[in-house]
C-alpha cells in the first residue's frame, strides 16, 4: 500500500512522543484499542487549570503507520486548544489531512476516541477534585 | 549492495539466470507443440518436456511417468484433492487435513464439503506440527485421503511426513502433500516418505511462474485421479491442455540445479538465517520465534517482535521486502490464521515478520537487514504504549481493553 507523504512524515518524525504523569490532576489520559486488534493508542493532555487550555499533548501508539500518524497529528492539533475545542476534532478531519484510504479510516476513529477519552479523564479528575477542595 | 533487498522467497523467487538461458530457445526456435507427433518441431518440444520430466522425477525420487504438468501448485492441489475425492467416492468421503494448510488446500476442501465430503481439519501443536496420535485417531474406514503439507509457507516447519505417510499406507489411505516450499530446499523422496501425491511449483525454486507439477504414484498403490479439465487428454488423461513447454523446460532445469546445489546451499542458508536470528535475539528483548526451529526449512525465519505492530515495522524497513502476519497487511484484515493456529495470540500474530532467504542473498544483505530491523523495532518500541506498560510490570493480559 502506498502511504501519503504526510503519513510518512509523521511516521518518520512523530511529534510529541512520550508520556505525562497520569497521576497529575491536570493530566487527562486516554487509552483506546486492544493489542489483539493490532491498535492501541495512548493519548495524554496537560491542561492549564486557570485558562482551560491544553498546554501539552503526548502520545504513544502501537499500530500501523496510519495509526501512528493519526495520533501524532492529533497531539499537534490539541496543543493550544481548550478542552471543549478539543472535543470538536473529528476523525474525518484527520482522514482529510493525512489522505487516509478507506481501509485506514478506523485509525482516525481511534484517534478521535483517544482524544475524547483523554478529555473525559481530565474532566472526571477535575470533578473529583472540587469536593475535596471544599472539605479541605 | 543494492537496495531494496528481496527476502520474501516463500512468496516467490526470481528465475535463476541459468534457468532462463535454458528456456530462451523454447520461446522462438523450439516452439513446437509437444503433442505434435508427426514433425520435428513437435519432437524437439517433446524432447525438452521429457528431459524436464526426468529432472523433476529425479529430484523427488519418482519416475518420469509419475509427473503430471500443471499451471502451478494451486492447480496441482486442486487436481489431487478433487481428483481423489471424485475417483474414490465409492470407497469413502472423508478427508483429513490441517488448520495451517495453504488456502489452495483449505478452500478446495471447503468446496468439497458442500458436495458431500466430510473434512477433518486437525489443529497443530504450539510448535506448528500435527500430533500424530490425533491424526491416527481421526482416520476412519471412510477416510480416502490425508493431505498435509511438507513445509509451511509462513513458519517453515516441516511436518513429520515420513510417519504420516507410513500411517496412511498402513491404513490404506492415500497421502497427498503440498511440497511447494520443501522441494528443492530439503531432501524429498516420495518412496522413503511414503507419498502418493505431491504438489510442486516452479517459481518457488528459482524457476518460472505459471508452471508446476503433480506427482501421482503409479505402483504400490497405483493412484487414479478424475481429471478436472476436459480436453485433449494430455498427461495420461489427467490434465488436458497444450503443455507449457517453455515453462516446463525451466521447471526441469530449476529442479536439476536445486538437486545439484542443495547440500551446499542449505548449509549456507541456514548459517545466514541463524546469524540473522541470533542478531535479533541478542539485541532485542521479547522476541519470539514462531514454530519449531528443530524441524524447519533452512531459509525460513518467522519471528514476532512483541509490542510492535507488523505493518508499522514493514514501513520502517521499506528497503527490505519481507512479509508480515499483521492484519493490516492482509486483504482480509485478519491476522495470520497460521500463527493463530499455533495459539500465539492475535497480538503476537500482528507483530510477526517472515523472512525467506534465497540463493541470491548475501551475508552483507543479511547483516544490513539485522541492523535495520533492530533499529526500527527499538524506535517503534519507544513509541509503543504496550512496551511502556510491560516495562512498568503491568500484565497486559489482565488489562481491560476498550476493544474497537
Amino acid at each position: 500500500m502506498a502511504y501519503s507523504n504526510k503519513v510518512l512524515d509523521h511516521y518518520n518524525n512523530p511529534r510529541n512522543v512520550g508520556s505525562l504523569d497520569k497521576k497529575d490532576q491536570n493530566v487527562g489520559t486516554g487509552m483506546v484499542g486492544a493489542p489483539e486488534c493490532g491498535d492501541v493508542m495512548k493519548l495524554q493532555v496537560k491542561v492549564d487549570p486557570v485558562t482551560g487550555i491544553i498546554e501539552e499533548a503526548k502520545f504513544k501508539t502501537f499500530g500501523c503507520g496510519s495509526a501512528i500518524a493519526s495520533s501524532s497529528l492529533a497531539t499537534e492539533w490539541l496543543k493550544g486548544k481548550t478542552v471543549d475545542q478539543a472535543l470538536e476534532i473529528k476523525n474525518i478531519d484527520i482522514v482529510n489531512e493525512l489522505g487516509l484510504p478507506p481501509v485506514k479510516i478506523h485509525c482516525s476513529v481511534l484517534a478521535e476516541d483517544a482524544i475524547k477519552a483523554a478529555i473525559t479523564d481530565y474532566k472526571t479528575k477535575q470533578a473529583e477534585k472540587k469536593p475535596e477542595s471544599v472539605s479541605a | 549492495m543494492k537496495l531494496p533487498i528481496y527476502m520474501d522467497s516463500h512468496a516467490t523467487t526470481p528465475t535463476d539466470p541459468r534457468v532462463f538461458e535454458t528456456m530462451r530457445p523454447y520461446f522462438t526456435e523450439i516452439f513446437g507443440n509437444a503433442a505434435s507427433r508427426n514433425h520435428s518441431f513437435g519432437w524437439q518440444a517433446e524432447e525438452g518436456v521429457e528431459r524436464a520430466r526426468k529432472q523433476i522425477a529425479d529430484l523427488i525420487g519418482a519416475t518420469s511417468k509419475e509427473i503430471v504438468f500443471t499451471s502451478g501448485a494451486t492447480e496441482s492441489n486442486n487436481l489431487a484433492i478433487k481428483g481423489v475425492a471424485e475417483m474414490y467416492a465409492e470407497k469413502g468421503n472423508h478427508i483429513i487435513t490441517a488448520a495451517t494448510e495453504h488456502k489452495a488446500i483449505l478452500d478446495t476442501c471447503k468446496r468439497l464439503e458442500k458436495h458431500g465430503c466430510r473434512v477433518t481439519y486437525l489443529p497443530v501443536q504450539t510448535n506448528g506440527l500435527v500430533d500424530l496420535d490425533m491424526l491416527r485417531a481421526a482416520i476412519t474406514d471412510k477416510t480416502i485421503l490425508i493431505s498435509l503439507m511438507y513445509a509451511n509457507n509462513e513458519i517453515g516447519v516441516l511436518q513429520p511426513v515420513q510417519e504420516i505417510g507410513k500411517m496412511a499406507r498402513e491404513r490404506g489411505v492415500l497421502f497427498h502433500t503440498d511440497a511447494v516450499q520443501a522441494v528443492g530446499k530439503v531432501p524429498v523422496n516420495v518412496n522413503t516418505d511414503n507419498i502418493d501425491l505431491l504438489s510442486l511449483s516452479g517459481h518457488k525454486i528459482y524457476g518460472p511462474k505459471g508452471v508446476g507439477a503433480l506427482y501421482v504414484r503409479r505402483r504400490n498403490p497405483r493412484v487414479q485421479l478424475t481429471a478436472q479439465m476436459d480436453g485433449g487428454g494430455h498427461e495420461r488423461g489427467m490434465r488436458s491442455g497444450t503443455l507449457n513447454v517453455t515453462g516446463i523446460v525451466g521447471l526441469g532445469e530449476a529442479c536439476a540445479i536445486a538437486q545439484r546445489d542443495m547440500p551446499e546451499e542449505s548449509k549456507r542458508l541456514s548459517y545466514l538465517r541463524d546469524k540473522l536470528k541470533n542478531k535479533l535475539m541478542t539485541e532485542l528483548d521479547e522476541v519470539y520465534i514462531n514454530g519449531t526451529m528443530e524441524h524447519r526449512l533452512p531459509h525460513n525465519l518467522n519471528i514476532s517482535f512483541a509490542y510492535v505492530e507488523g505493518e508499522s515495522l514493514l514501513m520502517g524497513i521499506n528497503d527490505i521486502a519481507v512479509s508480515s502476519g499483521s492484519a493490516c497487511t492482509s486483504a482480509t484484515l485478519e491476522p495470520s490464521y497460521v500463527l493463530k493456529a499455533l495459539g500465539a495470540g492475535d497480538d503476537l500474530a500482528h507483530s510477526s515478520i517472515r523472512f525467506g532467504l534465497s540463493r541470491f542473498n548475501t551475508e552483507e544483505e543479511v547483516d544490513y537487514v539485522g541492523n535495520k530491523v533492530v533499529e526500527v523495532v527499538q524506535k517503534l518500541r519507544e513509541l509503543s504504549p504496550l512496551y511502556e506498560m510491560a516495562k512498568e510490570g503491568i500484565d497486559l493480559t489482565k488489562v481491560q481493553w476498550a476493544a474497537h
